[in-house]
């Protein structure tokens, strides 16, 4: 496939995601970040996150599904995943687990309940999301093309 | 509340006072005497002071009492109640008994007036009884003289009766007199043919009407011892002569009683038998001669030669007799004859029942056995008692009135209580709500912020992109308002935070030349759009650094240089910085502004203020190490009216609603300022007149930076140290304008009004700056000739290097360099300035970042490499302490503040314990300095990261010993200058 195509699919791939409010401008100033001498940072962070909220969700899942729910838990572990999510610009993802906060907050456990749902739903939306992305840089990389900087989309 | 307590308690006292007297009043009322004669002995004033006592001690009981229940609000009311029912209840006993005292005083005087009135009747009754009965018996004489002594008698039936009837006005009571004359039986015979008619029997048991009266009817009298027959007789009682007295059984006692005393005797009263109306009936005896008055009985018995007798008609004579007297009608008068006390004869008067108050006075008609009495009656009841009743109804309306004002001052005070309460209730929760809307209001302009941010840096990366001209002015402008709904956001932040009393100042040290560029640089688009000259004059005595809160510093100028840039159209704007002490050498040159126009007095501006009303301010501060600095603006703007002058600093007031429409601004911009500049011990003034312009001035105290006072504030390192400049300039004040700032390069100024005589005068300059005014284009000397211009689009073929105003440092640095040929083509975005200064200021330094989240740690981590650093990663607070405790060679670190375990203050806060525990141990030589790097003071900076700029944050950072922070996701500008802060100040200390 050609370099060019692959580059502007790339691009209105990107824009779509920022069109649709999946990720922000912090994604942007990741991708910024990434430059020669550190090629793979963006991959870098994207696994990162997805492991690091992987286990966070899985925690949260196993705290709520217990009898009596220990809400300091989920009060540590929730402000960790919109720390990572903001990082990374996943909006979705953070705005859902402002939500979750408050309901914790609350100690609505039938409210985290649903607002973990919600979280999971959102954090596989973006990984999905994401994942693809990253296999269309690869594939750029692959086809010996640069990945594109999103700003110079204009 | 404390005056209604006082009046209660005065109310209260009182009426204990009033209700002791009262009950005083009535127990001595029986022995209201001996009180007197207390007070007439002399120790009545202790009886009186006792009383007093006891009425205070009462007194005090009754405020102990009420000061111990004014706590719990039921019983105090219950307590309240309860008095009050007592007091009525004492109101109304005390009417009653008033009411009952007075009508018995009036009762007790109407007694008496019956008595009196009674006992005169008595007497005069008696009197005249006792004068007829004196007569009848001077009568008795008469005919004892008369008709016994004389033989023949001399007086006969026609004599007796004319005598009689011609001296009856001397017994105005009797109704008729009769004589009798004892005849034994052995008489009767001689008796009866002497007189030529028979004894007659009395016949008392069928008295008979007058008119059929008739003597001849009568029985004879049957045989006795002795006879009495009537001889003479008045003409009134005529009927009666020849009667036996005797025969009678009321007439016989009589008779016989009053021969044997000597005396007048009367008989029973009884129906008359003519008139059938109640008489008496008075006997004398008259014996045949004078007796000895010690004679007994039967030797009287013996003498007695007949018997004198007198009718008394005792109803007409009460009659006549009440007649004669005044008042007759008000009392009832009854006369009785009590001889037999069971079964009093009723002699006179209407016989009713005495069921009312009645007086009875004895009477004595001079015999002994007989005993009779007069009982008087008023005739009409015993009126109302007005005086009583209204005295009584009086005093319970006053006690029901006072009852009823207690009452009504209880009521009061329990209200106003209530509303005390609820008022403090409404307070709280006013402050509540007011509490709540600064937290509001500081969540919302976060939570504004936050997107703002998003949409700034977004439109900041757009501008780094490739765009057209027209793009870039869209995007400009996008970001343009954009920040400037961020500045309006926070201003409304601050005044918020103004008005809870939560602003507070930093102390930092600061470079106030720095700042005022700075503020300069921010406005440079607009004046040089509006064509107004924009320039800065820091006098040379203030110090270079200072400590205090350049934020607010910052701030303030802002706000007052971007009044002045928006209502000026033409001219200039002039900040001048200098030391209050300097002000009152200051002159001012109506001539000479720096446009040329001219500008309002400034010293106006600050003659109000308060210190330079007081004496001596400047010995005060300069002796002190606190700085205190004086800040003007002055524009040539449309100025404001007079009349607003006062108004101006009030929030969201603007001088007319005109202004709104055509400047916009909310108008809180001078309240705060007004506010942070109270907050730095200063005060704010202005002088302005309409269509000359304004001058804003403000004062503000900060601490000078210990000991070392640069009072030179140029900048050491500059590459143009020691270098000579001419500077030609015609204009004194924009001369000075020009020559500090080159000054602050470290070169050499001269000033020359004109450039020839520069030239000539002074040849080994190295450069030469000449003000555009005067730029004459064939004058190209050998020396840099700089222009100094007010439009950066003066044409740029005119050879020279022109420098556009205003000056600033790091402008003309920059320009020289450029001038002079040092430097490589400046870029002039900003963001890559910083990234380069970032770079250079990160370049090879080794940070340590702390975050749990090991997605913040990477790319906090990426953007920190990016500039060069090398970054070393730790995830707990724990593994920062480690890492962080010296030697060490990290040249800084950023800390995430929320961390599982140790949070970033925690563990802050122990790394700078340990740094002092080092510090104190090579003091005290307990530490050798060369294990520590031959550095005694370690202070690694240490930034704070977070993700929630809240409120909080900058005094919590500064609580734990953290150097600064910044917002995560990192934005350059923030990070550069809190790393370049950060550098700088070690930089310095390391020095």
């Amino acid at each position: 496939m050609e370099v060019d195509q692959l580059q502007r699919s790339f691009l209105e791939y990107t824009t779509s995601l920022f069109r649709e409010g999946f990720l922000d401008g912090q994604f942007g100033q990741l991708q910024m970040l990434q430059d020669e001498s550190n090629p793979d940072f963006v991959v870098e962070v994207v696994s990162l996150f997805f492991e690091d909220s992987q286990r966070i969700l899985n925690d949260l899942s196993i705290t709520l599904n217990q009898q009596n729910v220990d809400y300091k838990k989920i009060d540590a572990n929730v402000p960790q995943l919109k720390g990572s999510s903001s990082s990374i610009g996943a909006q979705r993802v953070r705005n859902a687990c402002i939500a979750f906060r408050n309901f914790c907050e609350e100690q609505n456990a039938d409210a985290c309940r649903r607002c973990l749902q919600q979280v999971k739903q959102e954090y596989l939306l973006v990984k999905e999301k994401l994942e693809a992305l990253i296999r269309l840089e690869q594939q750029i990389v692959a086809a010996g093309g640069a990945i594109p900087m999103l700003n110079e989309f204009s | 509340m404390n005056l209604l307590h006082v009046i209660g308690n005065l109310v209260l006292v009182v009426c204990c006072w009033f209700l002791s007297l009262i009950s005083l009043n009535w127990v001595s009322n029986g022995g209201i005497m001996t009180v007197k004669s207390g007070l007439i002995g002399g120790d009545g004033g202790q009886i009186w002071m006792k009383l007093w006592d006891q009425i205070s001690v009462f007194g005090c009981k009754i405020q102990h009492h009420y000061s111990q229940y004014i706590g719990p609000k039921k019983l105090r009311k219950n307590w309240w109640r309860k008095l009050l029912i007592a007091w009525i209840l004492c109101g109304i006993i005390l009417s009653l008994s008033v009411f009952w005292y007075m009508s018995s005083l009036a009762l007790d005087k109407r007694k008496e007036t019956l008595a009196s009135m009674c006992d005169e009747r008595a007497r005069m009754l008696q009197d005249q009884f006792n004068v007829s009965m004196n007569h009848i018996q001077a009568m008795s004489v008469i005919v004892s003289i008369f008709h016994h002594d004389k033989n023949p008698s001399a007086i006969d039936q026609t004599t007796f009766a004319r005598y009689t009837e011609r001296t009856s006005f001397e017994r105005p009571l009797t109704s008729g007199v009769a004589y009798a004359v004892r005849v034994l039986h052995s008489e009767r015979e001689q008796f009866e043919i002497q007189q030529g008619w028979t004894i007659k029997r009395m016949d008392e048991q069928t008295p008979v009407h007058e008119d059929e009266y008739d003597p001849a009817d009568l029985e004879t009298s049957p045989a006795h011892d002795e006879y009495a027959p009537v001889i003479f007789a008045q003409d009134t009682v005529a009927h009666v002569i020849s009667v036996d007295v005797l025969s009678g059984k009321e007439d016989r006692d009589n008779v016989l009683r009053a021969r044997e005393s000597g005396k007048g005797v009367l008989t029973a009263p009884f129906r008359l038998l003519k008139t059938n109306r109640l008489g008496v009936i008075l006997t004398f005896a008259v014996y045949k001669r004078e007796l000895p008055p010690n004679a007994t009985p039967a030797e009287r018995i013996q003498e007695t030669a007949g018997y004198l007798g007198g009718i008394f008609d005792i109803e007409s004579l009460v009659e006549k007799l009440l007649q004669q007297l005044a008042s007759k009608q008000t009392i009832i008068v009854n006369v009785y004859d009590t001889t037999n006390f069971s079964d009093p004869i009723s002699m006179y008067g209407s016989n009713t029942s005495s069921d009312g108050m009645h007086h009875v006075s004895a009477l004595n008609f001079g015999d002994p056995i007989r005993k009779h009495e007069m009982h008087c009656r008023f005739k009409q009841k015993q009126p109302w008692q007005w005086v009583a009743i209204t005295t009584s109804v009086g005093i319970l309306i006053i006690s029901l009135l006072v009852g009823h004002i207690f009452h009504a001052t209880v009521n009061r005070i329990a209200k106003v209580e209530d509303d005390y309460n609820h008022m403090m209730e409404l307070k709280k929760r006013a402050e509540a709500a007011d509490i709540a809307k600064s937290k509001f209001l500081a969540t919302v302009s976060h939570e504004i912020r936050t997107p703002m941010n998003g949409v700034l840096g977004m439109l900041q990366m757009l501008m780094d992109t490739r765009l057209d001209e027209t793009q870039q002015d869209y995007v400009r402008t996008a970001r343009e308002s954009g920040k400037a709904l961020v500045s309006l956001i926070n201003d409304v932040l601050d005044q918020a935070k103004i008005e809870s009393g939560k602003l507070e100042l930093e102390e930092v040290s600061f470079d106030l030349r720095a700042v005022i560029d700075d503020v300069l640089s921010m406005f440079l688009g607009k004046s040089q759009d509006k064509k107004v000259e924009l320039a800065v004059y820091v006098s040379s005595k203030v110090p270079a650094t200072l400590v205090g809160d350049p934020g607010r510093f910052r701030q303030i100028v802002t706000n007052l240089v971007g009044n002045s840039i928006k209502f000026t159209d033409k001219g200039h704007i002039f900040v001048t910085v200098h030391l209050v002490e300097e002000a009152s050498e200051m002159e001012f040159e109506r001539d000479e502004s720096l446009s040329g126009l001219p500008v309002v007095d400034r010293r106006r501006s600050w003659s109000k203020f308060r210190s330079f009303n007081q004496e001596s301010p400047a010995t005060s501060s300069s002796s002190s190490d606190q700085i205190n600095i004086m800040v003007s603006v002055e524009d040539t703007g449309q100025g404001i009216p007079t009349e607003a002058h006062s108004s101006v600093f009030n929030p969201f007031m603007q001088v007319g609603p005109s202004i709104t429409r055509t400047h916009g601004g909310t108008g809180i911009g001078l309240s705060i300022s007004q506010c942070l500049v109270h907050l730095m011990k200063g005060e704010i003034g202005l002088a302005s007149s309409p269509h000359i312009g304004s001058t804003f001035t403000f004062t503000a105290v900060f601490s000078n930076i210990n000991g070392q006072q640069q009072v030179n504030g140029s900048i050491s390192s500059s590459e143009f140290q020691g270098m000579r400049a001419l500077l030609v300039d015609p204009k004194k004040i924009r001369a000075k304008v020009s020559k500090y700032h080159i000054e602050r390069l470290g070169i050499h100024v001269e000033v020359v009004p004109d450039l020839s005589l520069g030239l000539t005068n002074t040849p080994t300059v190295n450069m030469v700056f000449i003000e555009e005014e005067i730029w004459d284009c064939k004058n190209v000397g050998n020396p840099k000739m700089l222009i100094l211009s007010n439009s950066c689009s003066s044409d740029s073929a005119r050879s020279p290097f022109a420098i556009t105003k205003p000056l600033r440092v790091s402008k003309l640095a920059a320009s020289l360099q450029r001038a002079m040929g040092m430097s490589s083509g400046g870029n002039n975005l900003s963001r890559e300035i910083h990234a380069l200064s970032l770079r250079n200021l990160l370049h090879g330094r080794k940070i340590l970042v702390v975050d749990d989240n090991p997605v913040n740690l990477r790319v906090a981590a990426g953007a920190l490499k990016k500039y060069g650093a090398d970054v070393v990663h730790a995830e707990r607070g724990a593994k920062a302490i480690t890492l962080l405790t010296p030697p060490h060679l990290f040249d800084a670190c950023f800390m995430d503040i929320q961390m599982p375990e140790m949070d970033g203050f925690e563990a802050t806060e122990r790394i700078r314990k340990i740094e002092l525990g080092i510090k104190n141990g090579i003091e005290d030589g307990e530490l050798s300095v060369e294990a520590y790097g031959n550095v005694s003071n370690w202070h690694v900076p240490i930034l704070a990261m977070t993700a929630d700029v809240i409120q909080a944050t900058n005094e919590a950072c500064a609580r734990s010993g953290m150097d600064g922070y910044v917002s995560k996701p990192f934005e350059a500008e923030q990070l550069y200058r809190e790393v370049s802060r950060v550098f700088q100040t070690m930089s310095d200390e390391s020095h």
